[in-house]
């Protein structure tokens, strides 16, 4: 059974495309027939993130306004087995994503991938609403920090008020906390939120903790999703944030800074 | 979504060359049951000439309940009386129309049903206060669901009860009490249809504005050695009490 997942945030920059790409190539990783696509009309990111600019003809818009049919715009990742992106315009704007336009192409998805992965613009307007309408699940992207968690909670709201699922009476829609960007050190001295804050506020399950990586930064520039950098911190939480999307139990890493051992004070005091 | 119900401050913006708060004062109140008998005002004296500086200059408010049913007298005269022994007549609760047309045309302020906050006696006041029209408490609504920012709860008719975090930028409106059970971060206004008798109880007081019948605190007016704490707020007069509960 398809499942569509908004991944969403109502702030700006707090690592949804991030996220989105890395979540889509963890599951395509994870042997599942995955498609991201970018809801973020006119700004256009994850191709760029996802390293496959270069080979965009046909993107969203076109499929949905002029006639161009999902394969032809469908971009086939080659790096990873069964993980396809869908890009969107740059010269476009949102009012070209009509609600029975999406839903058509999201349809369509659904007949042929495990999962359809929604990146959300940032915002509450019609490009983010288009975004989570159809969705089944929904990963609340949120940074250890104020204003980042209140935008959160207010998408919670409209996740739960306007979306399909809300307006037919469905179940409500899954939803999952990511919070991404998470300095230990910042957070140790009292200027970034806890993650137990952050959960006490938002209420509602962990999906992931995402440290701040150097690796995010390096891969994106590299237009590499940052599953592929299996070293880093970043790649490692994401996985397991995968592999909790998927229905496994696995423990939280990377939330408590690490241990000092005699090794490493050792190895510091002779460095 | 609907705007906030209409508002008035509990405590005027700083900018503005006065500040007008709500305060409780405790005031004397002279109840009317012979205003016409001829003994009145010479036994009114001796009490008076009895404890003088207990009554000097003395704020008074005369409560008409007694006389609701009979004409009203010549109230500027009466209070002209009074002055003279050094009582202060600054208003009348309890007043029927007739009364009310008297006290006003006498310059005295109406405390109780006819006017703004009664609260000299509160039994009195309370006594006082209009009983809501039959079947105005009608149904509550219980919300399991944790009240998003952004989103606003309407409970027009009786009480509110959410069994769930209210976040930021969440509005619980309810003709009745609100009840949260969980932290209240949002706004909540109990009583909008004008009942002061609407109270707010939450488990964890960090809201954003809390208001009942109208008159509300903001954020910054909170004590906030409440903050966090389980509470309970209610109206008295103008203004906003909030006390922690156990
Ligand atoms: N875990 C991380 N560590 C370090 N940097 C990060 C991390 N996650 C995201 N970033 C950086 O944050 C910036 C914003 O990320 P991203 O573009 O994914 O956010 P967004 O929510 O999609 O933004 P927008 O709202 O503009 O669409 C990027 O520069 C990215 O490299
Ligand atoms: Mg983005």
């Amino acid at each position: 059974m398809s499942q569509v997942i908004v991944v969403t945030s109502g702030k700006g920059g707090v690592g949804k495309t991030t996220s989105a790409a890395a979540i889509g190539a963890g599951l395509a990783l994870k042997g599942k027939k995955t498609c991201v696509i970018d809801f973020d009309v006119g700004l256009r990111n994850l191709d760029l993130v996802m390293g496959v600019e270069r080979r965009v003809v046909f993107d969203f818009i076109n499929v949905i306004n002029d006639g161009i049919r999902l394969h032809q715009a469908l971009i086939k990742d080659k790096r990873i087995e069964g993980l396809y992106i869908l890009p969107t315009s740059q010269t476009r704007d949102k009012d070209a994503l009509t609600r029975e336009g999406v839903e058509r192409v999201i349809e369509e998805l659904k007949q042929d991938f495990d999962y359809v992965i929604c990146d959300s613009p940032a915002g509450i307007e019609k490009g983010a609403f288009m975004a989570l309408y159809f969705a089944d699940e929904a990963i609340v992207v949120t940074n250890p920090e104020v204003s980042s968690v209140r935008d959160a909670d207010r998408i919670l709201g409209i996740l739960n008020s306007k979306s399909r699922r809300a307006e037919r009476g469905e179940p409500p829609m899954k939803q999952h906390l990511l919070l991404t960007r998470y300095d230990l050190e910042r957070v140790a001295r009292g200027e970034m939120l806890k993650l137990e804050d952050v959960v006490e506020i938002l209420a509602i399950p962990v999906l992931g903790v995402i440290p701040e990586d150097d690796a995010v930064l390096q891969c994106s520039n590299n237009g590499m999703p940052v599953v592929l950098e299996p070293k880093s911190i970043a790649a490692q939480a994401y996985m397991d944030a995968v592999r909790r999307l998927l229905g496994e139990t696995v423990e939280l890493r990377f939330t408590t800074p690490p241990k000092k051992s005699f090794v490493n004070w050792l190895l510091r005091r002779s460095a | 979504m609907q705007p906030p119900p209409q508002s008035r401050p509990a405590s005027d913006h700083k900018a503005q060359p006065f500040q007008l708060r709500g305060s409780v004062h405790t005031i004397l109140c002279l109840r009317l049951l012979a205003p016409t008998d001829p003994e009145f005002l010479p036994l009114l004296r001796d009490k008076v000439a009895h404890s003088p500086d207990f009554f000097r200059d003395a704020p008074l408010v005369l409560d008409l309940a007694p006389v609701a049913d009979t004409p009203p007298i010549d109230l500027a005269a009466f209070v002209a009386e009074l002055r003279r022994m050094r009582l202060f007549p600054i208003g009348v609760q309890n007043a029927t129309p007739p009364w009310q047309e008297a006290a006003r045309s006498a310059g005295l302020a109406l405390f109780g049903a006819g006017g703004s906050g009664s609260f000299p006696d509160r039994a009195a006041s309370a006594r006082a206060r209009p009983a809501p029209p039959a079947g105005r408490r009608g149904a509550g609504l219980v919300i399991t669901e944790p009240v998003r920012g952004g989103q606003q709860v309407c409970c027009p008719e009786g009480d509110l009860v959410v069994l769930a975090p209210v976040g930021h930028g969440a509005e619980l409106v309810a003709a009745g009490h609100i009840h949260v059970y969980g932290p209240l971060r949002g706004r909540a206004f109990a009583g909008v249809d004008g009942d002061a008798r609407a109270m707010i109880f939450c488990d964890q007081l960090e809201a954003e504005l809390v208001a009942i019948a109208g008159v509300y605190l903001v954020a910054e007016d909170i004590d906030p050695r409440l903050r966090g704490r389980r509470v309970r707020v209610w109206s008295e007069g103008e203004r906003l009490v909030m006390v922690p509960v156990p």
